[in-house]
């Protein structure tokens, strides 16, 4: 039916700030799904092929390859890709028994939602511990 | 389809094929972390004799590719589902997913190198 001819209800557009909006649990979860993998796509492939590329290569080249992630800033970028891998992992899993149904409704989804990001930042304290 | 609708499923047919392979390609990328990681722990961590030896046995080398294979087109559908979500000119999204292919093309193409390129 033609635009002018719907009732007129509730006045448009809807308050659609994102960053006003206090955002549940489980859509931090998924944003956040979203930015570790683009992170992974963007910086953590090449890495990795660059670094078994040059840790393959010769004895020098491995010590080589592996001395950046020894300093502290190779650490941190190395944290921070060792969470989003973890993290990605996490919450893709959590995806998987979503579909099979599993915990959909909306108390099982947010306490899978918190059990992925608490976990996912333990996993990353012991890759920490292990780095420093 | 949902029940009670008289609407007729139409469109490119892509979605389902997108979802499923989103979900296998995930579970071979988690089959072959755990792989990586029992590697890891049985040899006590890795240095470059361990490393070399693992990347010499043929098989590992077929299984990595599977995985490499199974995580460039998992990141192909998450990125363009990023894209066809933040990207809403065409032009800008077509412009950005042709870049995306490129750069997966070029990471396959690395991964055959390493995998079977060493001296």
């Amino acid at each position: 039916m033609p635009a002018a001819d719907r009732p007129v209800d509730k006045p448009r557009p809807v308050y659609l700030n994102l960053f006003a909006i206090r955002q549940p649990l489980p859509a931090i979860v998924s944003i956040l799904h979203r930015i570790s993998g683009a992170l992974l796509f963007v910086v953590g492939i090449p890495l990795l092929l660059w670094a078994v590329q040059r840790g393959l290569a010769s004895p020098e080249s491995y010590a080589a390859a592996v001395a950046p992630f020894t300093t502290p800033l190779g650490k941190v970028v190395l944290l921070v890709l060792a969470w989003c891998y973890l993290y990605h992992l996490l919450a893709g899993l959590r995806h998987l028994t979503l579909d099979l149904h599993v915990g959909i409704r909306l108390a099982p989804a947010r306490s899978s939602a918190a059990i992925v990001l608490v976990l996912s930042v333990l996993l990353a304290l012991i890759v920490a511990v292990r780095l420093w | 389809m949902v029940a009670g609708t008289d609407k007729l499923p139409v469109g490119a047919h892509y979605g389902l094929r997108d979802w499923l392979s989103q979900r296998v390609t995930a579970i071979v990328i988690t089959l072959y972390t755990a792989l990586i990681l029992g590697i890891v722990l049985w040899h006590s961590g890795i240095d470059y004799a361990t490393w070399k030896a693992v990347f010499s046995n043929g098989a590992f080398r077929v299984v990595t590719f599977l995985f490499m294979a199974a995580l460039l087109w998992h990141a192909w559908v998450g990125v363009r589902n990023i894209l066809m979500d933040y990207a809403k000119p065409a032009g800008v999204r077509l412009t950005l997913e042709i870049v995306v292919v490129c750069v997966l093309v070029a990471y396959g193409g690395w991964t055959i190198a390493v995998l079977w390129g060493q001296p």
